[in-house]
């Protein structure tokens, strides 16, 4: 006789969870940056009666994009203008960006990098002769706030010693907020909808990551900022590797995907990332290009971006093309060109920078460089540390090679998709971009930041926290003015436990028709499913299977696929929770990047040369589509719509 | 390059509140067998590499062995944390050895100011409570199109 199957997790799932449930005025549902800046700046604007709840996946102290840590904070305006950031984020994306959320964004950023740094974030300071002292030494310059100079690699970048950035932002998130308003591994999976008044949202349900129960949330204002979407094209390790993505692998796109659902607008979601990074290591290379200013060559030793050949290729895409920065994703596109010319592989010219360097500096100085060069790996990217040991990389001797990655959907670095948000209600923002509350979707009650705010990036780290901030302000004014007209959701208690936990019933009913637990006919598992969305978006979404290069006809293939996976979810089965985690991830990222191809559908041009290519539309057609694309979706009826949204130019040339 | 633990090492921090691995993982991959008191990582290619279950571990008892698809084999990084600092011991697979000393944070932990007392006076204003606390003006754009 055949043993029964067994889950594989320690943590098995049972058929009758507990239901917990919560009554609060605010939910925040995430534990970044941008949620750890709603926790902070709350609790000062809130009467003492509101209550609050925090909801993250995670553990607060390690959770998010910042978990591991980073080298450098990436917005921080300084004595730069303000104007001078729109312009620069308008530029790389491209020209269609909401101006005034990044300006609004860029006035309030710098007090939190402030904050960081009294909250003991060693940040880099540069000396009255120009030499760089660490943050520990720095110290004895003064503060950023005081007037002490930040280490700047770029215009907008300053350097820190940031492997606890995250523990230390969270730190003070948990202290203003309170241990007790915070529920970790608490996994939010549906944004509920009020009965009266549909547009409005009044509640979320969820599961414990640790124990068999079902959280059943009402809220009168909810937050939403979950993160980008990772995993959603197969990446270029499928093996192992395939959690060694750019962008951290836990971002399941669950920020887009519950806002959608909940009647939510997106916009740009046509808009990706696919950064070149140290080739499977996925280190970063800002500093490598900034701070130690090396060139990267083709294969054939050729300073390709340099040539005549590739002047003549950007100019193709001017203005952006021929700015004085070139855009990132034109970046990417020259490189394509050398990988499609078959003049690959592209190679960084690490020793040659380090040499060129190391002609003015003293020994010691060259130590410490090479500290900077290994920490700015170490802070944020510790595999490509493991990778450069492994194969016996020593920057100065051996040279690296960079690689553009597979596609990632996010708001808050060098990409922009997002969620259709109000800006701040002043004079100088148009009016069809703003209504009422800043940074509220057009889900009334429903708010958003970091990765989920749509076109405005270059925010990062400091900028999604600062935009948390903001939106704590918006969030209570919208509990005072309207709070009292959020009823509640239709769904009953138990419709909601079937809801989340249809995955477990789907195994335990099924799980004993087979000796193999992941064959069976009956269901899916989340782990098939995942490699199952990553093979059809990689083949006909434009992954790195095609040189990121899709058309009208694989879209119409990918979308019927799709639609096969959306009604096989249905059958998706989680034996514990660790599973009936990867379940609601796998949901949440089909539809996130079924919104991502769609727009791209939906956009009849090239607008992002590098990123992705319609085949059959090749290049920017300014006169058609110069403008935002936005999306909705309708859960009961599973209809997509999709529109062209007029853009405005605020801050000039 | 998955994390794994070190089985003679782990006691599945039997004297702690909590299996500290378990606790940080961002991605909930760290997970204890009750009946071993042993930790594992339950789904190796899920694993980020972020280190936060090699930094937190009590015992020492976890560290990362190179991602099997694309990482050759007999290097390791290694990191010890302090309060104020971290030290990292890179051993190459040639034998080279580099170590290095980054600053971490400069409070002491669980001293970091959440402004506990700060109240902020107008919910109406676009400033932040700390920008109203300082007395900011609120730029607005001057160079408009």
């Amino acid at each position: 006789m055949a043993l029964p199957n067994k889950p594989v997790g320690e943590l098995k799932a049972v058929r009758e969870p507990e239901v917990e449930k919560r009554d609060v005025d605010v939910l925040i549902i995430g534990g970044g940056m941008a949620a750890c800046g709603t926790a902070f700046e709350i609790k000062k604007w809130a009467d003492d009666d509101t209550k609050i709840l925090l909801c993250d996946k995670a553990a607060l102290e390690r959770s998010g994009a910042v978990a591991q840590g980073l080298s450098a904070i990436n917005t921080y305006i300084g004595d730069n203008k303000i104007e001078d950031y729109v312009r620069m984020v308008r530029n790389d994306l491209m020209g269609i960006v909401r101006e005034d959320l990044i300006y609004d964004l860029g006035r309030h950023v710098d007090d939190s990098v402030h904050l960081f740094e009294e909250w003991g974030l060693p940040v880099w300071k540069k000396t009255d002769d120009g030499k760089n002292l660490d943050g520990k030494k720095g110290q004895k310059a003064g503060t950023l706030k005081s007037g002490a100079t930040p280490v700047r690699t770029g215009k907008w970048q300053i350097m820190i010693n940031g492997e606890s950035y995250k523990r230390i932002v969270a730190e003070t998130a948990k202290l203003a907020l309170g241990e007790e308003n915070i529920l970790e591994r608490c996994f939010i999976v549906e944004i509920l909808n009020d009965k009266d008044d549909p547009t409005r949202v009044s509640g979320a349900v969820g599961f414990s990551l640790r124990e068999n129960k079902v959280f059943i949330i009402n809220a009168k204002v909810i937050m939403c900022a979950c993160g980008g979407a990772v995993n959603v094209y197969q990446p270029r390790s499928v093996g192992e590797g395939k959690g060694r993505a750019w962008y951290p692998v836990w971002n399941a796109g669950s920020t887009y995907t519950m806002a959608l659902r909940a009647g939510a607008e997106l916009s740009m979601m046509e808009n990706r990332f696919t950064p070149a990074r140290f080739k499977d290591g996925y280190g970063p290379v800002g500093a490598w290009f900034l701070l130690f200013k090396a060139q990267t060559v083709n294969g054939l030793g050729e300073n390709y971006a340099a040539s005549d050949d590739a002047k003549a290729e950007l100019a193709k895409y001017a203005p952006y093309g021929t700015a004085a920065i070139t855009p990132t994703c034109l970046r990417n596109h020259l490189m394509m060109k050398e990988y499609k010319e078959g003049r690959g592989p592209i190679i960084m010219k690490t020793s040659d920078a380090l040499k060129k360097l190391g002609e003015t500096m003293s020994k010691k100085e060259l130590k410490h460089l090479e500290s900077e060069a290994w920490e700015d790996f170490l802070d944020m990217s510790v595999g490509q540390a493991g990778l450069w040991c492994a194969t016996n990389t020593e920057p100065e001797k051996k040279d690296s090679e960079i690689m553009p990655t597979e596609p990632y959907l996010l708001g808050s670095h060098s990409g922009c998709c997002g969620i259709w948000c109000s800006g701040p209600d002043e004079d100088w923002v148009p009016e069809d971009y703003k209504w009422g509350y800043n940074r509220m979707t057009t889900a009334r009650g429903l708010f958003t930041a970091g990765d989920g705010v749509g076109c405005s990036g270059h925010k990062f780290s400091s900028g999604s926290h600062a935009e948390g901030r903001i939106l704590a302000k918006s969030m209570l004014q919208y509990l005072k003015a309207e709070g009292d007209k959020v009823v509640g959701f239709k769904e009953t208690d138990q419709e909601l436990v079937d809801m989340v936990y249809k995955p477990v019933y789907n195994y335990l009913d099924n799980c004993d028709y087979s000796t193999a637990e992941d064959v069976n006919p009956n269901y899916c598992k989340p782990a098939g499913m995942a490699m199952r969305l990553m093979k059809m978006t990689n083949e006909y979404g434009g992954g790195t299977a095609t040189y990121y290069m899709t058309g009208g006809k694989s879209l119409e293939i990918l979308m019927e696929n799709f639609e096969y996976f959306r009604e096989d979810l249905e059958k998706i089965a989680a034996g514990d929770l660790h599973e009936l985690l990867r379940a609601w991830e796998i949901n949440h990222r089909l539809y996130t990047v079924q919104a991502h191809t769609r727009h791209i559908q939906f956009r009849e041009e090239s607008r992002y040369p590098g990123f992705y290519y319609r085949g059959d539309f090749m290049g920017q057609n300014d006169e058609e589509w110069f403008c935002f694309v936005n999306s909705t979706y309708n859960k009961e009826t599973n209809e997509w719509s999709l529109k062209k949204v007029p853009y405005h130019k605020i801050i000039a040339d | 390059m998955p994390s794994f633990v070190i089985a003679e090492k782990c006691d599945g921090c039997k004297g702690g509140d909590k299996t500290a691995c378990m606790y940080i993982c961002p991605n909930d991959l760290m997970v204890l067998d009750p009946n071993a008191m042993k930790a594992y990582n339950q789904e190796p290619d899920q694993c980020w590499e972020c280190y936060s279950c090699v930094k937190i571990c009590p015992s020492q008892a976890i560290e990362v062995r190179g991602y099997n698809d694309f990482v050759p084999m007999g290097a390791n990084v290694v990191p010890m944390m302090g309060t104020e600092d971290i030290m990292w011991t890179c051993k190459f697979r040639n034998g080279v050895v580099k170590r290095f000393k980054f600053p971490i944070r400069t409070t002491a932990e669980g001293q970091a100011n959440a402004y506990l007392d700060l109240k902020g006076k107008e919910l109406g204003s676009e400033l932040l409570c700390t920008e109203e606390a300082d007395g900011t003006t609120l730029p607005t754009p001057q160079e408009l199109a």
